[in-house]
């Protein structure tokens, strides 16, 4: 497990306070979770993610993921239909641990109000949040 | 401080047993054919199944080394928490053994059976007895099968009423087979949250118990190893919605013949034989989960049930309002003859026992919390939760000091659950392991602790001394290999 401060957290993505990111591009919204996330949760076994069409509300429960520690839920932190979903993760959940913020996305989502994504923490905040809860 | 019981020492190697086989070796001499020879019929002719050759020598030797690989209560203590690993008397295997009851069909008529019949229906009755249930079922086959019993008889007898409901209260401290039951019978499980003294209170209870809301799953004591203390009010609560009151009786050892389920407002208990009442577990069974309800619910447990005619004991199927059969003739037979013959040995001191798992745990908790982290600093019931919060700045978490206890002789606890918090260590010690084990197990863990600060790359390189190291979890839950 790594210190706060040895953890990679992008300033190019936001943060919620359950530890996805999402990264603004375009009119979509990248998902993923944080280095924090994959790196208190473990090696990832195992991701169930939403379907392509699916829509969600902020903060509702979209997904699994497994780890050989724990199960854990993924959340939308931004409301929105899923247009895209990243199918290498069934055959390797282990990007999420590799690379949580490239090749270890989650979903693409179509955001119902762009304006969630503002008020989502920049990585300072995040890393503030992260300090307080060690 | 005595000699640690771990220890380095000559391991034997094993192939598989296909590995070992050379055609033509056998561990059996057929006696010398005194009928004519005869030809086969061709539609018996076929495909073999694939079996390696072996001797006798071969086959003893085999499962003698793999069992020298192993460990197991009888090799140490096994404090793994919530799964109460507790010493089986081996009177127990000996009276199971019994020809007359591990000889008898389970086809035999009702009139051929009248011991077994007797000892189930005897053994009901203890059962209830010492939960303060009113009436059992022998049948579940386990746990989670008592668990899903127990949702179902919830459900009928919603249904009965003319109202199913969609909803069941699950406390996030609950064991995962907790909604994955409820969920399979049917029922959405909506999560409650364990207060800061890590039980639940009345008030998140009434926050969501409404009438849609079949009822709540409690364990008590929780998964902290926590009593609920506020259970009567909770239970208060959904009764007078309507609901009923389902307790996961996992963690019975610790107040067994003390605290009277029925009067906390229980209307459904499960309890796991294989744990509480000391029949060998861990292995993946035989188990057996009896469940206990109240006389509102006796109904609908399932079919058939031991009743007593003109004096004679009889399986009957004459229940109506029943959910059916959900095992395979009556249940695990041989769990319930081990059961028996514990609580029968046992008598009055059964409940001696509880309050000796109860003191042995609090030893544990108080021994131990100036080198561990512990979360809820409480006086805990038959086990106690710490964390690897300490440690955690020296990078050593959870999993190390688990795989270093190895090197020392023990089981490692329970580890990361429950889930409430971050990196749990939860130990169990069990009412069989005496002050000195207790004490051993102590010092071993703060060896640990302090290798942890003074050398953690042999903490981080954990076990040294075992036949195998580190497993590689990820693998193996990703790609199980489930056949030879």
């Amino acid at each position: 497990m790594k210190e706060i401060d040895e953890l990679e957290l992008p300033g190019d993505v936001r943060y919620s306070a359950t530890h996805e990111w999402a990264r603004m591009s375009g009119d979509t919204v990248r998902v993923g979770i944080s280095a924090y996330a994959q790196d208190r949760l473990g090696d990832i076994t195992f991701v169930e993610i939403p379907q392509v069409g699916a829509s969600f509300a902020q903060g509702e429960r979209c997904g699994t993921l497994e780890s050989a520690k724990a199960l854990s839920e993924l959340f939308m932190p931004v409301s929105g239909e899923v247009v895209a979903v990243n199918s290498s993760l069934e055959e390797s959940p282990e990007l999420i641990n590799q690379e949580p913020y490239a090749g270890g996305w989650i979903i693409d989502v179509k955001p119902g109000n762009p304006a969630e994504w503002e008020i989502l923490m920049t990585s300072d905040a995040y890393r503030k949040m992260l300090e307080g809860l060690e | 401080m005595s000699e640690f019981p771990g220890a380095t020492g000559l391991v034997l190697n094993e192939p598989l047993l296909w590995e070992k086989g050379k055609v033509g070796r056998r561990g059996m001499s057929l006696p010398r054919r005194d009928v004519e020879a005869a030809p086969v019929d061709e539609e018996l002719i076929g495909e073999v199944p694939d079996l390696p050759d072996l001797s006798e020598v071969d086959v003893v030797r085999h499962y003698t080394r793999l069992s020298q690989w192993n460990f197991g209560v009888d090799s140490g203590m096994y404090p793994l928490g919530s799964c109460t690993m507790k010493y089986n008397p081996k009177i127990n295997e000996r009276l199971a053994a019994l020809t007359g009851f591990a000889g008898a069909h389970p086809l035999l008529p009702d009139r051929l059976s009248q011991g077994a019949l007797r000892l189930m229906a005897e053994l009901e009755r203890f059962l209830a007895e010492i939960t303060g249930m009113d009436a059992v079922s022998l049948q579940p086959a386990a746990g989670a099968q008592g668990e899903l019993t127990g949702m179902l008889i919830i459900f009928a007898f919603h249904q009965s009423k003319g109202s199913p409901r969609s909803k069941i209260i699950v406390p996030d401290t609950a064991h995962g087979t907790n909604p994955a039951s409820a969920a399979l019978c049917g029922f959405q499980p909506v999560k409650v949250a364990s207060n800061e003294q890590g039980i639940l209170s009345a008030e998140a209870v009434a926050a969501l118990m409404d009438e849609e809301t079949a009822g709540i799953m409690v364990t008590n004591p929780n998964t902290l190893g926590l009593f609920e203390e506020n259970i009567r009010e909770i239970a208060e609560i959904v009764h007078a919605k309507g609901g009923k009151v389902y307790c996961d009786g996992a963690n019975m050892n610790a107040v067994m013949g003390i605290a009277h389920m029925g009067k906390m407002g229980v209307d459904v208990l499960h309890l796991n034989l294989h744990k509480t009442f000391s029949t060998p577990h861990g292995g993946g069974g035989p188990g057996s989960g009896p469940i206990c309800v109240t006389r509102e619910l006796e109904q609908f447990l399932p079919v058939p049930r031991v009743v007593r005619e003109d004096g004679t004991w009889e399986l009957s199927e004459e229940f109506p309002q029943s959910i059916g059969k959900v095992h395979a003739f009556y249940g695990n037979f041989g769990v319930m003859i081990k059961a028996y013959c514990y609580i029968l040995s046992m008598g009055r001191d059964l409940k001696r026992a509880s309050q000796l798992a109860v003191l042995n745990a609090n030893y544990v908790k108080a021994r131990l919390k100036d080198v561990l982290h512990l979360p809820y600093d409480r006086p805990c019931m038959h086990e106690c939760v710490f964390s690897d919060k300490l440690q955690r700045q020296l990078k050593i978490s959870t999993i190390e000091m688990a795989k270093r206890l190895m090197d020392y002789g023990f089981h490692p606890p329970t580890v990361y659950f429950p889930l409430v918090v971050h990196g749990a260590i939860m130990i169990e010690p069990t009412e069989t392991e005496s002050k000195e084990t207790l004490d051993q197990f102590i010092e071993a863990f703060k060896a640990v602790v302090k290798e942890a600060a003074e050398n953690p790359d042999l903490v981080r390189n954990a076990p040294s001394r075992c036949k195998v190291r580190r497993l590689d979890e990820t693998a193996a839950a990703r790609f199980p290999c489930l056949a030879g």
